[in-house]
């Protein structure tokens, strides 16, 4: 049985996602954010296919069990195009366009192969238990990916000194949301006891988190602001703290 | 390869990494306020004395900023800059009496944290005034 809480996350990220692809297509920044939109466009589609699946079969039936899995591997692998985009915009500057194309062709490929596999072994007749977990299995995987690649665009984006704020914030809200993801998902795989109080929280609030935290950045902070990377970057913190060790 | 295996090395690698970007995201929230100056009102208000915040002087900010009519742009700054601070209270208790570096550190950010709030104050007491000058002129 869904409460208020479930409805009132879900509301939000409707509302935040479907405000950020009216704020990036009135500010003319659609084609920058072409992905992000799409992603957005995707995320408010498999809200209301989400919705219209728990109205019309319930929250236990199998058809929402079905819905609910099945768009959620798809709008990650929509995030991963938008962290391509991502790339393309840090490395753009170094005219690198070229190796980002080859590596978006690479693990698009990989991403296609990887989908068949799993699909080839989906358990169809073994019922909807085995179904769950294996397709959570999937979805730890999934998004772990999202945190190696988000994780190694950090690193560029340090390496390369890049002071977009804008830029910068989104790659760390697309951080903190697949790496709590991740999180979630091996802890249900590791102990599916705590997914009643706790697990069970995580992908709603942060599927809110994401569009929300996007939605602020693209509002709040203009194009053209700056922000010193060394200033923000752990390591920096790491060098701070041997300092102080010392002092 | 042992699925549990692969799920407790995913889930320990994401808790690190979520860590990480959620530190640095702070970082990045708190830096865009470093730069502001602090007014002579704010000073008084808060009755921060000398040229350093002091970090136990978060929460009391916070109540302030509280206080003053919302400007709606800072709701998810101090949102994120209030569990950033608890977290590194919690890091300075644990660290204190084995990594003093670590806790030296962390009464830092502690500060950087309340120097925020401070800021936060300012920019909301400015917006209060300007817009009690309105009603005024309105008059």
């Amino acid at each position: 049985m869904l409460g208020p809480l479930d409805y009132g996350l879900a509301l939000a990220s409707f509302v935040a996602e479907a405000y950020l692809v009216v704020r990036l297509c009135v500010s003319k920044n659609a084609l920058r954010y072409f992905f992000l939109n799409i992603y957005m466009l995707a995320a408010v589609v498999a809200t209301i296919t989400q919705e219209i699946a728990l109205r019309h079969f319930g929250v236990a039936s199998p058809v929402y069990a079905y819905v609910y899995y099945y768009t959620d591997p798809l709008l990650t692998i929509f995030l991963f195009f938008v962290i391509l985009s991502f790339y393309h915009q840090v490395f753009q500057q170094m005219g690198a366009g070229k190796y980002v194309r080859w590596g978006s062709a690479l693990l698009l490929s990989g991403t296609a192969l990887l989908s068949y596999l799993v699909v080839r072994r989906v358990p169809t007749h073994q019922g909807t238990a085995h179904f769950t977990q294996f397709v959570i299995e999937m979805s730890q995987n999934l998004y772990f990916v999202g945190v190696v690649l988000t994780y190694l665009l950090w690193g560029a984006v340090i390496k390369l000194r890049e002071t977009r704020t804008r830029l910068i914030q989104l790659i760390l809200a697309l951080g903190i949301f697949f790496s709590a993801e991740a999180a979630g998902y091996a802890l249900y795989n590791l102990f599916p006891s705590l997914e009643t109080n706790f697990l069970k929280w995580i992908p709603p609030v942060m599927g809110t988190f994401l569009p929300l935290a996007w939605a602020y950045t693209v509002t709040r902070i203009p194009e053209g602001a700056r922000l010193e990377t060394a200033r923000v970057a752990t390591r920096g913190s790491v060098q701070q703290m041997a300092a102080h060790q010392h002092s | 390869m042992n699925p549990s295996f692969i799920a407790a090395l995913i889930c320990v690698a994401s808790v690190v990494a979520l860590l990480q970007f959620f530190v640095t995201y702070s970082r990045s929230v708190i830096a865009a306020y470093q730069k502001s100056e602090l007014s002579e009102q704010v000073r008084e208000v808060a009755g921060i004395d000398g040229e350093r915040v002091r970090s136990e002087q978060f929460w009391q900010l916070v109540q302030l900023v509280r206080l003053c009519p919302q400007k709606n742009d800072d709701q998810n700054d101090l949102a994120v800059v209030r569990v950033y601070y608890r977290m590194m209270g919690w890091l300075g208790v644990m660290a204190r009496s084995i990594a003093p570096g670590i806790y030296k550190w962390a009464e830092s950010e502690r500060v950087s944290c309340t120097y925020f709030a401070a800021v936060a104050l300012d920019r909301r007491i400015a917006y209060s005034r300007a817009l009690l000058a309105q009603q005024m002129s309105e008059r």
